[in-house]
C-alpha cells in the first residue's frame, strides 16, 4: 500500500509503561470509567427494543457489505443525479491529492473540519499544511488535539486524555490577541472561547470537510451525527463540501439508517439520540438561501476491500460509537495513544493491524484480558475478542512474536498436552504460592512476572487449582 | 485501471461475484424500492394526545423548552414572551415559510428580519417539518422557507411544530418526505434536532451551547 503511516504501535510495549506512569493522563481516564459505562447501560435499559436492534444494525451491514459493489453503484448515480461530484481514492496518497486539487480549485486558504477519523487515517491535515492551506478542526476535542499536535485518544471524545487545566494552558498559549488575565477557571469559560474563536474561522472558511457516520444509497446522502452543530457549521457555510468517506460507511436505505441510529447514540455516549443527524444531499439547490454550491464524496478504500470475504469482514459494520473502548479494561488503564495510532481500544486492536499490517500493529490484539465486554456492548455485534484471537494465530504463524514468548508458549505447550503433569505442575505451583503468600494475601513481585506486578498485585492462590476444585465440588454435587 | 474500476474489481474479488448475477442485483434493487421498516419500537406508538405528550416529554429530556399552543395566531406573542422572559433582545430572523410570515407579527414590538443567518444573528425561528416522539425530535428541510444556518448559527433558536405533524416514529415523518419531495429524492439538507447544542469534551462535562444555538425553544401549535 502506497502510504506512510506515523504509528507508533510497534512501541505498544513502552507507550503502555508510560501511560500508566501518566498521574495526569490516569486522572483523565477516570472520566471514561465513570461516565460512559453507566448512561449506555440506562440508554439501552429504557428501550425494551435495544437488543433486538442490536441484532437489525449488524443484519443490515452484513447485507450491505454482501451487496456493496451494487450499493455503491447506486449510491454514485443518486449522488450524481442531485449535482454532487463521487471520487473513488484506492489508497491515503489518492485520497489526500483529490481533497487537495478539490481545494485549490475552490482557491481555498483555509478549510473548516468536522470530526472524521478517516480524515486522521489519511494525514490530510499535514499534506494541506504542507500545500499553504489552513485546516481547521472544529469539534471542541478535535480543536483542542490540534492546538497540541497530538493525535485523538478516542473515536468520539478525542480529547478524553486531558483535564480542564491542560486546555486552559493551550489556550493561553494560542489564543494570544485575548486578555491574559481573563478567567478560564471553569470549563464553560473554556468552551464559550472556543465557540467565539471558532465562529469566526466557520464564517471565513472556503470549504469545509466533514466525514460520514453513514451514506445512503437509496438517496445519495451522507449523514452525520454530532451533538455540537459543529459539523453542520463547516458544511452549510463555505462554498465547497466535501465528504470524506470510507466505502463500508453505505446503507441501502433511510429506513436503514434509521434503525440503526436507534442504536449509535445510546451505545456512544448514552443519549437516545445525538443532538444533530444531519442528512445531506448535494449542493444547494436553485431556490436555496444557503449551502454549499459544490459538494464532493471522497470515498476511501485503504485495504477495506481486502478485508471482505475474510476472517475480519465482521469489523466492517462497526459503526465507530466508542462503546469497546469504553468498556476495556484494557482501555481504561492505558488511554487512546498508548494504541499508536487513530483507532484505540478494542476495534482498533482489530482494525489497526488490517490497516497497517499485523508486523506494525501486533501488540494491539495481544493487549487484550478476552474479558469480553466489548462483544457484549458491541451495537453491531462484532465479535472482537474472537477476531482479536485470529490476529494472534497469524502473528505466531508468521513468527512475528519474540523468541522469549514463543519459548514459553512452547514450554506452556509442553505441560498442557500432558494432562497429569500439567496438574501436578500448577497443584506444586499453587500450594507452594498459597504458602508463600499466606500472610499478606497478594504478592506485589513475584520471579518471572515482574512485567505483571510491576502493575498490580498477584492475589495469593487459595492452595487448590482450579481443576481440583471443579473435581471436588463435582463429586459432591454427584453424591 | 482507474482507481473507481480498481475499488469495485476489488470488492467483487473479494466477495467472488461478478457483479452481473441477477438474483443479486434483483435482491439489492428490491431493498431499494421497497425499503423494508425493520423494527420499529413501541414507545412512540400512541394516539394522538399521548404521542404528543411523549413529543414533549422526550423533548425536555433533551434539554430544549416547550410550550403548546392553540393557534398559530398566538405564535407570535409568545415568542415576545418568551425573549422578555430571557432577557433577549426583541429581534428574529426567518425565512419566507408562509405559515410564518402569515403570522400577526405586527402585534408585538419584535423586529423581524427575513433571509439565512450571516452569524450575527442571535434569535431565529423555523417551522419544522415534523417531529417525532420517540425521542423529541424536531425535523427541519433545507429552503428558503427555512434556511439551514437559522438552525445553527444563532444563539436561541424557536421551532414552530404543528401538533399534527409530531409522528411516533422517524419512518413515518421519511414517508411524508417521499411523499413531498419524491421517491428517492431529498431537499438538499434534512435536520434531525434532539435539544440544543452541547460538548462533553472538556472531562466529560455537559455543557450547552458548543458551535450551535445555546437554547431550543419548540412551540407545538394545535390547530
Amino acid at each position: 500500500m502506497a502510504m506512510t503511516v506515523h504509528a507508533t504501535s510497534p512501541q505498544f510495549k513502552q507507550n503502555a509503561a508510560r501511560a500508566l506512569a501518566d498521574a495526569q493522563l490516569q486522572r483523565a481516564l477516570g472520566n471514561v470509567k465513570q461516565g460512559f459505562i453507566d448512561k449506555r447501560q440506562k440508554a439501552a435499559d429504557k428501550l425494551p427494543e435495544f437488543e433486538a436492534l442490536r441484532d437489525a444494525a449488524r443484519d443490515i451491514k452484513n447485507h450491505t457489505l454482501q451487496h456493496l459493489d451494487l450499493y455503491l453503484e447506486a449510491y454514485e448515480e443518486k449522488v450524481k443525479g442531485s449535482g454532487g461530484h463521487v471520487h473513488f481514492a484506492r489508497d491515503a496518497e489518492e485520497a489526500r491529492a483529490i481533497i487537495l486539487s478539490i481545494c485549490r480549485e475552490a482557491g481555498a486558504r483555509t478549510v473548516t473540519k468536522g470530526k472524521s477519523m478517516i480524515s486522521e487515517e489519511i494525514e490530510i491535515n499535514a499534506h494541506l499544511e504542507a500545500n499553504g492551506i489552513t485546516p481547521v478542526e472544529t469539534d471542541l476535542g478535535e480543536y483542542i488535539i490540534q492546538l497540541r499536535h497530538e493525535m485523538p485518544s478516542h473515536i468520539i471524545a478525542p480529547a478524553v486524555h486531558l483535564n480542564a487545566t491542560q486546555v486552559e494552558q493551550d489556550f493561553r498559549r494560542v489564543h494570544t490577541n485575548l486578555d491574559p488575565k481573563r478567567d478560564l477557571s471553569e470549563p464553560v469559560q473554556l468552551l464559550t472561547e472556543a465557540r467565539a474563536v471558532l465562529r469566526e474561522r466557520f464564517l471565513a472558511a472556503d470549504v469545509g470537510i466533514t466525514g460520514a457516520n453513514f451514506l445512503v444509497a437509496e438517496t445519495g446522502t451522507s449523514v452525520i451525527v454530532t451533538n455540537e452543530g459543529n459539523g453542520d457549521l463547516t458544511q452549510i457555510l463555505p462554498k465547497t463540501h466535501i465528504v470524506l468517506a470510507s466505502i463500508e460507511k453505505l446503507v441501502p436505505t433511510l429506513e436503514d439508517v434509521s434503525q440503526i441510529l436507534r442504536v449509535l447514540a445510546r451505545s456512544a455516549t448514552g443519549q437516545e439520540m445525538s443532538v444533530y443527524t444531519t442528512f445531506s444531499t448535494g449542493p444547494r439547490r436553485s431556490a436555496d438561501a444557503d449551502g454549499p454550491q459544490n459538494y464532493h464524496v471522497v470515498l476511501l478504500d485503504n485495504g477495506r476491500s481486502a478485508m471482505l470475504g475474510t476472517d475480519f469482514e465482521e469489523m466492517l459494520r462497526c459503526i465507530r460509537c466508542g462503546a469497546c473502548m469504553n468498556h476495556c479494561p484494557v482501555y481504561h488503564a492505558v488511554g487512546g495513544h498508548a494504541y499508536g495510532w487513530v483507532y484505540p481500544g478494542p476495534m482498533g486492536a482489530v482494525l489497526t493491524p488490517s490497516l497497517i499490517g499485523v508486523d506494525k500493529a501486533g501488540h494491539l490484539p495481544n493487549a487484550s484480558t478476552f474479558c469480553g465486554r466489548c462483544e457484549s456492548v458491541c451495537p453491531v455485534r462484532i465479535p472482537l475478542p474472537k477476531l482479536m484471537r485470529h490476529w494472534r494465530e497469524r502473528e505466531f504463524e508468521r513468527h512475528l512474536m519474540p523468541a522469549t514468548f514463543r519459548s514459553g508458549l512452547a514450554f506452556w505447550g509442553f505441560f498442557a498436552k500432558r494432562p497429569a503433569l500439567y496438574r501436578m505442575a500448577t497443584r506444586a505451583a499453587m500450594v507452594t504460592l498459597g504458602f508463600a503468600g499466606r500472610r499478606k494475601g497478594r504478592f506485589t513481585w513475584l520471579p518471572f512476572a515482574r512485567g505483571w506486578t510491576k502493575y498490580r498485585d498477584f492475589p495469593t492462590p487459595q492452595g487448590e487449582t482450579f481443576q481440583a476444585r471443579w473435581r471436588r465440588e463435582r463429586k459432591g454435587r454427584r453424591a | 485501471m482507474s482507481a473507481r474500476d480498481e475499488v469495485f474489481a476489488n470488492i467483487r474479488r473479494s466477495l467472488g461475484v461478478s457483479g452481473n448475477e441477477t438474483i443479486r442485483r434483483q435482491i439489492a434493487a428490491e431493498r431499494l424500492e421497497r425499503a423494508p421498516k425493520g423494527l420499529i419500537p413501541a414507545r412512540g406508538q400512541l394516539p394522538a394526545e399521548d404521542r404528543l405528550a411523549m413529543f414533549r416529554v422526550q423533548a425536555e429530556a433533551a434539554l430544549a423548552t416547550v410550550t403548546e399552543l392553540n393557534s398559530a395566531a398566538d405564535v407570535p406573542q409568545a415568542i415576545a414572551t418568551f425573549l422578555r422572559d430571557h432577557n433577549l433582545p426583541a429581534t428574529l430572523r426567518m425565512g419566507n415559510d408562509l405559515r410564518l410570515t402569515a403570522m400577526p407579527w405586527a402585534e408585538t414590538s419584535l423586529e423581524i428580519s427575513h433571509g439565512p443567518s450571516q452569524g450575527a444573528d442571535l434569535n431565529a425561528v423555523s417551522h419544522a417539518f415534523g417531529a417525532v416522539a420517540e425521542t423529541g425530535t424536531l425535523v427541519t428541510v433545507s429552503g428558503p422557507e427555512n434556511p439551514s444556518t437559522l438552525n445553527f448559527l444563532p444563539d436561541n433558536h424557536i421551532v414552530i411544530v404543528s401538533a399534527k405533524d409530531v409522528a411516533g416514529d422517524y419512518e413515518t415523518v421519511w414517508n411524508k418526505v417521499r411523499f413531498a419531495f419524491g421517491k428517492g429524492g431529498m431537499p438538499r439538507t434534512v435536520n434531525w434536532i434532539t435539544g440544543p447544542s452541547r460538548s462533553g469534551d472538556i472531562e466529560q462535562t455537559l455543557l450547552l451551547g458548543a458551535h450551535g444555538p445555546r437554547r431550543l425553544h419548540v412551540v407545538i401549535v394545535r390547530d
